[in-house]
């Protein structure tokens, strides 16, 4: 049983933007100065509230997707078309303007050193967010740690997207996965793929799974993020071939992302 | 995650897991509850908060038993307080601070 702590109260504050990041032609990543911050855990999120000028809140949560050891926070938006927050954060917030936000938020879909591993982390589309918090968190907590701290903790990370152009910190997680023998990276492309494209071309499936995860006997820790039909449908898969329900953490994002 | 009852959502009432109501549940309780672990009141099985579904819409936020479907907790906003109604967990358990 995780001890949740004594944290400090969730208050409203003010974040300053000190950057905007094009990662896909639908992400942005918001880098925020934010003073106070309390420090976060990998896989924890923030609520983002707009005010109108006629005084009309509406609220959105994020996902961190920086890792804690990093001193600014970043957070990775999707802009949705008919959304009320994203196509603001997404289009209109330029570096010096503030945002309000409260957080970290969440103590159950976390993950850190002390958890353990293996590691397996499924991902659709902008689900990728928190659980790249956590590959971060690794990276940077193991460091120069020996190799053997590595190989006790390997990560297995299955990522649904729709294009390569959709693919968020596509590099990154290529430039990791090539220093870092015990990442293992492997993408689905479900609408159309590059030419030459050996990877996976569906969306995930139990045999996808069977093929990529560690066998349910390895006992590894499981995240899965996404859109709610892929994230109930990964869940199950994982279930039937013998993973055990408490070891899966499941974060839906529901049909747009929103929060309560 | 355990094997859900077999009443269908509706079409907007698409559920989420139990950490989407972490951010109104903060408003109320200074520990992260989404850890604490809750006993049902219907099918008396304690389980993590994090894993109760949770429908969210206009009038407020159900988060119900992934087990047997009653509704554990009812959180709503009025003008002047957030309200919360807890009599479907027979109660909550939170870890003591490390």
């Amino acid at each position: 049983m995780t001890s949740v702590g004594a944290a400090p109260k969730i208050v409203w504050r003010f974040a300053t933007v000190i950057d905007v990041v094009h990662e896909t032609p639908e992400t942005r990543t918001l880098t925020l100065d934010v003073p106070g911050w309390p420090g976060h855990r990998a896989g924890q999120h923030v609520d983002v509230r707009l005010t109108a000028e006629d005084g009309y809140q509406t609220e959105r949560s994020y996902s961190i997707a920086s890792p804690p050891d990093d001193s600014r926070l970043a957070l990775t938006v999707e802009r949705l078309d008919d959304g009320e927050v994203s196509p603001y954060l997404s289009d209109e917030l330029r570096s010096g303007d503030k945002l309000e936000l409260r957080g970290p938020i969440g103590g159950y879909f976390v993950w850190e050193i002390a958890t353990g591993g293996p590691l397996l982390l499924v991902a659709g589309g902008s689900g990728i967010v928190p659980l790249m918090a956590m590959v971060r968190h690794r990276d940077i907590a193991l460091g120069a740690a020996d190799i053997g701290a590595r190989h006790r903790l390997p990560v297995r990370l299955l990522y649904s997207s729709r294009r390569w152009e959709d693919v968020i910190y596509r590099d990154e997680l290529a430039s990791l996965a090539e220093k870092d023998a015990t990442l293992e990276v492997n993408h689905t492309l479900t609408r159309e793929q590059p030419d030459g494209w050996t990877g996976f071309k569906r969306r995930i499936d139990r045999a996808m799974l069977e093929a990529v995860a560690w066998p349910a006997t390895e006992q590894p820790r499981v995240y899965v993020c996404g859109p709610t039909p892929l994230v109930e449908a990964v869940a199950a898969n994982l279930v039937e071939l013998g993973h055990q329900p408490a070891l899966v953490k499941t974060e839906r994002f529901g049909p747009t992302g929103g929060s309560v | 995650m355990k094997k859900r009852a077999t009443r269908k959502p509706k079409a907007d009432m698409q559920p989420v897991d139990g950490n989407a109501a972490a951010g109104i549940l903060s408003e109320l309780f200074i520990p992260d509850l989404t850890a604490a672990r809750a006993k049902c009141a219907g099918c008396g099985v304690t389980r993590t908060i994090g894993v109760l579904l949770v429908y969210a819409h206009g009038m407020g936020t159900v988060m119900r038993c992934p087990g047997c479907d009653r509704v554990v907790m009812r959180i709503a906003r009025t003008p002047t307080h957030v309200w919360l109604d807890a009599t479907g967990a027979t109660s909550i358990a939170v870890a003591a601070p490390r």
